[in-house]
């Protein structure tokens, strides 16, 4: 094995990495985001049991979990082009992670919201709170240290999932570095600082998240 | 003064209430003792309004609970309740526990709600406790706490479902005499028990319960030492 490591046409390229980084964190961000508000409605919805509301939360969670990450890429950049809709890289992956992020979480704060005994609900109104109070104060505290840990984890499977853009060509960090060592041919070179910074990232995520969790819950549970 | 007129309740089809007639006059303590099944906790549930009732009349006060215009939520603040299962809230401490209900409902200031959860914790024993989650205490300790939490909203009224028969025998003790202590304050309470020794000693009346109608009525003397009914005399050489 006699290959030559050269490294400086990396750090040459390092702005541009680190574009593509913020890329990275920007769509799983917003994924995030707004996979958390859909996910709320579709868990009220499955709970509710409404109808054709809740069929249509049912098949959303159903396909989301159980479907490729690459599938739904596939789906929002070529699928829905043959259609005539042509979305943009970062939109196409954008809209399939919040796809995805939508059903895992329904599920995840459904779960969360079941696993409070209903005598809870009894014991907080017995003394004398609304419906308000009782999930403003009780319930949904409770449910928040339940779901907090599997947000996180969804947040770095998200960022994780979003180098899935290299192949519709969207400039996250993979994307990126798939064209910057296509151009010099240090292929090696530049996906191993893209795993770095990948890893440096979710690190960073886990890290922060267990310092706001254990400032936010204390010692308890 | 609680009064309870031809009460009748429903799940569906099986009516677990079939015509309740009690009073409670202030100061009183009813214990409601019966085989598994027989309604109690439901009858609780119903004066508290976490039940509805189909037919009849539960009256606190003047108010009727059951009543369209009544606001429930307001009329629970006359009404502690403890639940069988300890219900503390884990994720506040004892103290929190017992000064949230006085801070968010009653709109005490946060100093106020401390002080009366202070003074009601350390009516129950709890003094040491205040900082320490629920979850690390002993079942005995959640279910006193569960009643200085109940005491906290200062209720004219405690309603008691069980609260001892969920708690190791060891345990039982220090429950019961929390609410020996709440009788000689005066307290009016309706006890749920299995307790029959304890109903024996501390109530003014006991009622009987069986398939949803009170077999059964009178002074302790009347009911657990001579009962005349047959249902009862069974019922009675069964947990004694
Ligand atoms: N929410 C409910 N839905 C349907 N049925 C119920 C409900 N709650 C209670 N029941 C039924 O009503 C009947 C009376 O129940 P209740 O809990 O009042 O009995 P109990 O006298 O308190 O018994 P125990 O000593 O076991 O606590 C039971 O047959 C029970 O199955
Ligand atoms: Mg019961």
């Amino acid at each position: 094995m006699d290959y030559q490591f050269h490294w400086n046409i990396v750090f040459q390229k390092m702005p541009e990495m680190l574009q593509g980084a913020f890329v990275t964190l920007h769509v799983s961000v917003l994924s995030m985001l707004i996979g958390i508000v859909i996910a709320v409605l579709l868990a009220i919805v499955k709970m509710n049991h409404s109808k054709p509301f809740c069929y249509v939360a049912i098949g959303w969670i159903e396909i989301a979990r159980n479907t490729p990450a690459l599938f739904q890429i596939y789906m929002a950049y070529f699928g829905l082009g043959a259609l005539g809709i042509h979305l943009s890289p970062y939109v196409a992956v954008l809209s399939a992670l919040i796809f995805i992020n939508a059903g895992y979480l329904a599920e995840t704060f459904r779960g969360g919201f079941m696993s409070i005994p209903k005598t809870q609900y009894s014991a907080s109104k017995s003394l004398g709170m609304n419906s308000f109070q009782v999930y403003r104060y009780i319930i949904l505290p409770q449910m928040f240290r339940r779901i907090y840990h599997p947000m996180t984890n969804q947040f770095v499977w998200s960022i994780l999932m979003s180098s899935l853009g290299i192949l519709v060509g969207m400039g996250e960090l993979s994307g990126e570095t798939q064209r910057l060592q296509s151009l010099s041919f240090r292929t090696l070179e530049f996906f191993i600082v893209a795993a770095v910074m990948y890893f440096i990232i979710t690190k960073l995520v886990l890290f922060s998240s267990s310092l706001i969790s254990r400032k936010l819950f204390r010692g308890e549970i | 003064m609680i009064n309870i007129r031809n009460v009748h309740k429903c799940f569906g089809d099986l009516e677990v209430l079939k015509g309740i007639d009690l009073d409670v006059n202030k100061g009183e303590v009813l214990s409601i003792i019966g085989g598994s099944g027989s309604g109690k906790s439901t009858l609780l549930y119903c004066i508290n309004a976490i039940e509805n009732i189909q037919k009849g009349q539960i009256i606190v006060d003047d108010i009727d609970v059951h009543a369209k215009k009544t606001y429930q939520d307001k009329l629970r603040q006359k009404l502690g309740m403890v639940f069988q299962q300890w219900n503390s809230f884990p994720h506040l401490t004892v103290l929190e526990n017992a000064a949230l209900a006085p801070r968010i409902v009653k709109k005490l200031s946060r100093e106020e709600s401390i002080e009366v959860a202070k003074q009601e914790l350390e009516h129950v024993g709890l003094g040491d406790k205040f900082d320490v989650y629920p979850t690390k205490m002993s079942g005995g300790q959640q279910q006193r706490l569960a009643i200085a939490r109940a005491l906290a909203m200062k209720p004219d009224y405690m309603l008691f479902d069980e609260i001892t028969s969920a708690l190791d025998p060891e345990l039982v003790g220090e429950v019961l005499d929390t609410l020996r202590l709440l009788r000689e304050d005066g307290m009016t309470m309706i006890c749920v028990t299995h307790e029959i020794a304890f109903a024996r000693e501390v109530s003014d009346q006991v009622a009987f319960f069986n398939e949803g109608i009170i077999e059964e009525m009178g002074t302790p003397e009347q009911v657990i030492s001579n009962p005349q009914k047959e249902t009862t005399q069974k019922f009675l050489s069964k947990v004694l």
